[in-house]
């Protein structure tokens, strides 16, 4: 269970919000109304998110006042937390990613594949090419492809053929590419990894209680922030990872745990007092 | 000479690394370039308007496009307004009857993700208190189309009336009204009764002692809503609300309505220009009677 505590408590998390959306259209609830590209959060308090305004901004469109003020708590709240906070507790393809990337472990997939053959940097070329596009078409480019709007529309109003977007992602990282879509081409993903340099939430790494196990390598939908393990003491710093902190819960040996930054900021002047 | 060697090793690698790196670049734009092209055929193509009704108080089709955010709450409110739910005895809604709008899913061939109704299964209903407006986020439900201004009233005041969603449009060929059989389905549906829809009286050559009362739709108070559409009693209805964009001509600014005072203001700031061809710098008459030139024709 303790191996396990962050991914159930993550799970409910997704599923709670993704039902409290459903519940506003299938009941007429109104704790939280909309979808995820904006919403009303009991009532009054506007949520919208930020790349989506972005994107509406650059197609030349009138934003609305409370467009901008949802987008501002939005982006606010994962500056603070981490902006890929939303992908590993909000966003509904990560449970289709993350069921990809386990059963490639279970079915031994990565072995097979070892040399991934794409940059992760791609995810930035694609938020750059969506602006360009949307400036250049008139309308939200990404808004109208997003497999993460179109899934989690279809759970809230009505799938269609919504379908096809999960499966063609969910095969896409189970065969093509590991971790392919959230890890390499998601362009929310990139744009939640630019804003999330001064997060205060972080995960740290203590090399000297580390075994090199390299469980935490084997779990971490973005491996490449964890390059410090079995190196050196430093906390994670990359705005690519998106703290769901299943590297934390399957470290055996306690070397992986969250921190925060204010309380790093402290513990220094304290030190600096002392000295 | 080791030392050399290794030198040389090391430039070599150099040499490499710098073309990886320069094939690796060539790469990314090459799929990015390719990526954009296929990304935008796509997206150009599902944007190309299509034959659609919008929401009250919705912008033209290209600005609503651009300034939609595709949340749904316009959708929730419809669904969820007061005269579409169903409630016990302490109020607490037990259920709703399906919405006028939805959300374009996959499938629907329309933008996808955008609010809108197909009339002949749930036309909207022309809430007084249009609940599906103010709920909208982004503006791209524009409340100042669907309020007007009232005396005494600081704050302008809802009004369904002036909505625009599209036009009925009456085909007069399937229309039984029009072949002079008695029906006036379309005309009592209408919320905007006597306006919108009026029945024009004809007498029925062919019988010598009939009518016929013919269904004519009236452009400047039909607001779209498709409830006609619904009530027609034909197979397919007769009577049809298309966008404003593919229901209305558009005659052009030289034309103007002398009989109209209003119309007849355009022309004091017109000004005319007379352009003179080779043709035109003689009178049409002596054109006409130009025996040199008729000649040439032969
Ligand atoms: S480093 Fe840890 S918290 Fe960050 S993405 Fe990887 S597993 Fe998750
Ligand atoms: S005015 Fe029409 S679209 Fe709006 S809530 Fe009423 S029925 Fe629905
Ligand atoms: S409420 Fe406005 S922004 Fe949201 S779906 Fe409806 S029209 Fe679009
Ligand atoms: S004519 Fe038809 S569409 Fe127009 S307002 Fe009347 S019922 Fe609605």
């Amino acid at each position: 269970m303790k191996k396990y505590r962050f991914l159930i408590a993550r799970r409910a998390v997704q599923i709670s919000i993704l039902f409290l959306y459903f519940a506003a259209n299938a009941y007429g609830w109104s704790i939280l109304v909309g979808n995820l590209s904006s919403s009303t959060l009991l009532g009054f308090i506007p949520l919208s998110d930020p790349y989506a305004v972005l994107q509406m901004f650059m197609a030349g469109a009138v934003i609305s006042s409370t467009l901008v003020v949802g987008a501002l708590i939005i982006f606010i709240f994962y500056a603070i937390v981490g902006g890929r906070v939303f992908c590993s507790w909000v966003c509904p393809i990560n449970m289709v990613t993350d069921l990809a990337n386990y059963c490639r472990r279970v079915f031994g997939l990565n072995q097979i594949q070892k040399k991934q053959p794409a940059t992760r940097k791609m995810r930035y070329w694609v938020l750059a090419i969506s602006l360009i596009l949307s400036f250049a078409l008139g309308v939200g480019a990404f808004e109208f492809i997003s497999p993460i709007s179109m899934v989690h529309r279809g759970l809230v109003f009505g799938m269609g053929f919504g379908w096809a977007a999960i499966i063609v992602i969910f095969l896409f990282d189970l065969l093509v590419l590991k971790n392919g879509w959230c890890g390499h081409i998601c362009p929310l993903g990139g744009f939640y990894s630019l804003i999330s340099k001064f997060r205060v939430i972080n995960v740290k790494y203590d090399n000297d209680k580390c075994t090199e196990c390299m469980k935490c390598k084997l779990v971490c939908p973005e491996k490449q922030v964890l390059f410090m393990i079995t190196k050196e003491t430093m906390p994670v710093l990359s705005g690519e990872c998106t703290n769901c902190a299943r590297c934390i819960e399957v470290c055996d040996d306690d070397a992986l745990g969250f921190f925060l930054k204010i309380d790093e900021k402290k513990a220094k002047e304290i030190d600096n007092e002392n000295n | 000479m080791n030392n050399n060697n290794q030198k040389q090793k090391i430039k070599i690698e150099k040499i490499s690394e710098g073309r990886r790196k320069f094939l690796n670049i060539t790469k990314s734009v090459g799929i990015a370039v390719l990526g954009g092209f296929i990304w935008s055929a796509y997206v150009d193509e599902v944007k190309a308007s299509s034959i659609v009704l919008r929401p009250p108080g919705a912008l033209d089709e290209p600005d609503f496009l651009k300034t939609c955010i595709k949340c749904g709450m316009c959708v929730q409110a419809c669904h969820f307004r007061d005269s579409n739910v169903m409630k016990n005895n302490d109020g607490d809604i037990t259920g709703a009857r399906p919405p006028t709008l939805k959300l374009a899913k996959p499938g629907d061939n329309l933008p996808i993700g955008t609010p809108f109704f197909i009339a002949r299964d749930v036309p909207c209903f022309m809430c007084d208190d249009i609940p599906c407006v103010p709920v909208c986020p982004s503006g791209a439900l524009d409340i100042t189309k669907v309020s007007r201004k009232v005396e005494k009233e600081p704050e302008p005041v809802l009004d369904i009336n002036m909505a625009k969603m599209g036009l009925a449009i009456v085909d007069t060929t399937n229309c039984i009204a029009f072949w002079g059989i008695q029906c006036d389905a379309c005309y009592r549906a209408c919320p905007i009764l006597d306006k919108a829809i009026t029945l024009e009286y004809k007498k029925n050559e062919r019988t010598g002692k009939h009518a016929y009362l013919e269904p004519v739709v009236h452009s400047e108070f039909c607001t779209g809503c498709g409830l006609c559409e619904l009530a027609c009693v034909t197979d397919k209805p007769a009577i049809f609300v298309l966008p404003l964009e593919y229901a209305l001509g558009k005659a052009g600014s030289h034309y103007i309505k002398g009989w109209d005072a209003k119309d007849e203001e355009r022309l004091k700031n017109a000004h005319s220009e007379t352009t003179t061809t080779k043709i035109s710098e003689k009178s049409a008459l002596d054109s006409l009677n130009n025996m040199d030139e008729l000649e040439d024709l032969y």
